[in-house]
């Protein structure tokens, strides 16, 4: 009974510290939204504020990926099929980037 | 005859077959979204020109849809929290907090479609607003989809609870990895569309 009430209670434990990251990853969430409004008010060339509004949503991304959706502590087959999907992800966006540098089967 | 693993572990994965189902189902929702990012990113290198976001869409109502669908995402993981503190009284409140800002997302949308059409903009003006409203378009059946499925466990799916608690709290938790996955493109639309 005990051991029963420990588990109970590192349970709960466990949760409220869940609970803790989560506020923190959503007020983390909240500036880098103020952050990607922002820099786009400074009209940055384009190829720098592509650069920089994919690499603030990547970071965005990565935490609600890592944290709400419990990526950062999930098992192998999970990271398996995610990392299949990102090879085919990869391939499906490089796909417009080599038509337009004139790559091997287009021909201006 | 009961769904196997929906609350017992698969030895062979780790995992609930609904985790690993709702998992598979994401992964070919990326390449939905993907493919339709190739071709928004084909569009634009290929355009002779192409006009900033801001200055056609509106972009304080898409930040304020930003910051409602990334609240909504908390209170969606809170909702999941909450049963795993056995706590349902909780869970009705976020998972009812989380079905609510899913309805403000949604109106705000209203407002700016019908606001672009008043303005004469239809997708088939120009290639900028084909890939606005066909990207911000899915999405929002994205948005209406995980609605239905939190209104479901919010109302006559939350019978569960009662007599199969973990498997509940497995299927909010399959719910959720959906909802998140909404936020997360929402996240990578919003500065491709409305800011760059």
């Amino acid at each position: 009974m005990t051991t029963d009430h420990a588990a109970t209670s590192d349970h709960a434990a466990d949760i409220d510290r869940h609970v803790r990251i989560y506020i923190t990853v959503f007020v983390a969430l909240m500036v880098l939204t103020i952050i990607t409004v922002a820099i786009s008010y400074l009209h940055l060339p384009i190829a720098a504020a592509v650069s920089v509004a994919l690499l603030v949503a990547t970071i965005k991304g990565s935490l609600v990926a890592c944290y709400f959706m419990h990526l950062i502590s999930e098992k192998k087959l999970i990271y398996a099929v995610l990392l299949l999907t990102i090879c085919f992800f990869v391939a499906l966006l490089s796909l417009p980037a080599i038509t337009h540098s004139n790559g091997f089967w287009i021909h201006e | 005859m009961d769904i196997p693993y929906t609350v017992e572990i698969r030895r062979d994965t780790g995992l609930t077959n609904g985790k690993i189902g709702i998992w598979l189902f994401l992964a070919s929702e990326v390449m939905l979204f993907g493919a339709l990012f190739a071709s928004y990113i084909l569009i634009r290198v290929g355009a002779p020109s192409w006009p900033r976001g801001d200055t056609i869409l509106n972009v304080p109502m898409a930040t304020f849809n930003t910051i409602v669908l990334i609240t909504s995402s908390v209170t969606m993981v809170m909702a999941w929290a909450s049963l795993m503190r056995h706590k349902f009284g909780t869970f009705r409140l976020y998972m009812g907090a989380t079905v609510l800002l899913g309805f403000v997302f949604l109106i705000v949308k209203y407002f700016e479609y019908t606001h672009k059409f008043h303005d004469g903009l239809f997708p088939h003006t120009n290639n900028f607003l084909a890939i606005y409203f066909t990207l911000t378009g899915l999405h929002m059946l994205h948005v209406m989809g995980g609605m239905a499925v939190n209104a479901y466990f919010l109302g006559p799916g939350a019978k569960l609870w009662k007599t199969n608690p973990v498997w509940f709290t497995n299927r909010v938790e399959n719910s959720g990895l959906f909802w998140h996955f909404v936020d997360l493109v929402w996240i990578f639309l919003f500065p491709t569309l409305y800011l760059l």
